[in-house]
């Protein structure tokens, strides 16, 4: 006993206790970090809170590995103390007391500074190929295979006298994705206009139909068709996954599209929604930015808008040079990455040499929180 | 007007939730919150226009006498039900709602349609996997090699081929996968921006620009 007691006693000046304000938080945390040598015998480590005019409580019991705590159940207007004890056995040795802190919340989460500088590079390059095509002058985009054949498969359903179903994904309004649909939808019901073709419009989420339905008929008015727009054919089938796919593979059945369009967020039914339409023998032009989904997509569907094609679409079928622009800005927004990727890549790989070492702290950069 | 307040909402409100992300301030958290509220709310009034146009639809069926009209039948007689045994016996658990509907009905039925992908996945499978050119002849291989190491009879043809299953989709497939997600992420970005700034204004039921 007298030798432990001889160890923890010439070991405790080397016990570090340090509490502060959690940072980057929205308050009611404090942060304790403690450094317990590991030659000290220890089985647990228990945390004491003294509150400002109040008696200290143990709140925690940690494990002698640990070297960080945080206290997430404090009142930002008060002050406290903490410190912690090694306790062996029956001995039990405490640490120094911190001095008085307490918790605030921030303003900025500097943690998240990163994304920002990204985000403002990333938007500073859009507006200024925005403001480039706003010059009026010209700009490249590749083609886009999938686009191309949006005109084909709606001039194909016109001559067959069948009509074409559009599922604008099983995504709710909030999905970028969906809103990338409901334009792609507002640029063939264009075309389903101009054509004369029937649209089908199944709905999974409710506001996503009353947004679909509005598109829908602005884009008849726009094509000088507001006569032929019929909103019963823009319809909400229900909030049901799998009963969703069931309906709209039973609309495909019955009604034989002579093209399908599935364009916007898809889950475990777009497998079954894309071979179903394939052996109704419909083209279908499918679209999603979920990389689980495309290989289905790929498989079943003629044509397959891959991630970013997908919100390309708009710009690139309506030609606008404000969207050709954004569209441009993306474009760059890839190079720089690929330039980061590449330089990083070095970098990185420099700091195997010693000398080099400090290369290795570009990687923190890029760590998001 | 009919067009400005909505963009003028889309635009303060875009600006707002941006700035929302970097300021971890209980105010902005509960800002956070009561829009998320807000979302729910404008939903349930959106759920009365979905209905409301299901039934239109599946009525216009039935006066129209069109192909598979009998489902609209089935349709609205379940619609009817359901909405019947929620207003009398409630949602609880226990309820004859999600005992006899959703235990006994709506989860097997999901079941069955997700049973049925398996199907469908053989059969793309099958389609996917004939090696008509060479970089399907690859997709292929690179399948096969995958499926088998997977599997434990992988591990005892040749004990390195759960690795290279392994390393396969660590390293070729996942390049591929974050090459698609760097773009869609910002191509999420763009059109967020886009109809923060109201230069597309698709989503509004208006032209663009």
């Amino acid at each position: 006993m007298s030798i432990l007691l001889a160890i923890l006693v010439n070991q405790v000046s080397l016990i570090v206790i340090r509490a502060f304000d959690t940072p980057n938080d929205g308050g009611k945390s404090i942060t304790i970090q403690f450094d317990v040598p590991s030659q000290l015998p220890t089985d647990v480590l228990i945390l004491e809170r003294t509150e400002e005019g109040g008696e200290p409580a143990i709140i925690a019991t940690l494990n002698p590995n640990e070297t960080s705590y945080i206290d997430e159940g404090v009142v930002d207007t008060k002050r406290y103390q903490y410190r912690f004890a090694s306790v062996k056995g029956t001995d039990t040795l405490w640490s120094e007391t911190t001095g008085w802190v307490k918790s605030s919340p921030q303003f900025f989460n500097w943690a998240r500074v990163n994304i920002l500088v990204a985000m403002l590079i990333f938007f500073a390059l859009v507006i200024y190929f925005i403001e480039h095509a706003k010059a009026g002058r010209h700009l490249f985009v590749r083609r886009i295979a999938g686009l191309d054949a949006v005109e084909e498969a709606v001039g194909r359903a016109t001559e067959m006298g069948k009509p074409i179903v559009y599922v604008p994904g099983l995504g709710s309004v909030a999905d970028i994705a969906t809103i990338a649909s409901l334009n792609i939808l507002g640029e063939v019901a264009k075309k389903t206009a101009q054509y004369d073709s029937a649209l089908l419009v199944p709905n999974r989420d409710p506001i996503v139909y009353t947004v679909a339905r509005e598109v829908v008929k602005e884009a008849y008015t726009k094509a000088g068709r507001p006569d032929a727009f019929k909103p019963d054919n823009i319809f909400y089938v229900t909030s049901e996954q799998f009963a969703y796919a069931a309906a709209v593979d039973g609309l495909m059945v019955r009604e034989k599209p002579a093209t399908n369009f599935f364009l916007g967020t898809f889950w475990a039914e777009s497998l079954i929604l894309a071979e179903t339409g394939a052996t109704t023998g419909a083209i279908q032009i499918a679209g999603t930015d979920s990389v689980f989904q495309l290989p289905f997509f790929i498989t079943a569907c003629d044509y397959t808008l891959i991630g970013e094609e997908l919100y390309a679409a708009s710009a690139y079928l309506s030609r606008e040079p404000l969207l050709l622009g954004s569209l441009k800005g993306q474009d760059f927004g890839k190079l720089l990455i690929m330039v980061i990727i590449i330089i990083g890549s070095a970098l990185l790989l420099l700091s195997k040499i010693p000398t080099l070492k400090f290369f290795s702290q570009i990687i923190n950069f890029f760590n998001v929180s | 007007m009919r067009r400005t307040l909505p963009l003028a909402i889309c635009l303060g409100m875009g600006i707002v939730m941006m700035c929302q992300f970097f300021i971890p301030h209980p105010v902005s958290v509960s800002f956070y919150d009561l829009t998320t509220k807000w979302i729910r709310i404008v939903s349930a009034f959106a759920l009365v226009l979905g209905v409301g146009s299901l039934i239109l639809y599946h009525i216009d069926r039935l006066q129209r006498k069109r192909t598979g009209w009998g489902y609209s039948i089935v349709t609205l007689v379940a619609l009817v039900i359901t909405a019947l045994i929620g207003l009398i016996w409630g949602v609880k658990p226990g309820s004859p709602l999600q005992e006899v509907l959703f235990k006994n009905i709506l989860v097997p039925l999901n079941s069955s349609m997700f049973a049925i992908l398996a199907f469908y996945m053989a059969s793309a499978a099958y389609r996917a996997f004939r090696a008509r050119t060479k970089e399907a002849a690859l997709l292929l291989i690179a399948a096969f090699v995958v499926m088998i190491g997977m599997v434990p009879v992988g591990a005892a043809i040749w004990g390195k081929l759960p690795e290279l299953a392994e390393w396969v989709l660590s390293v070729p497939n996942m390049a591929a996968k974050r090459g698609i997600l760097f773009g869609v992420a910002l191509g999420a970005i763009a059109t967020s921006l886009k109809v923060i700034l109201g230069i597309e204004r698709g989503w509004l039921g208006g032209g663009k620009g």
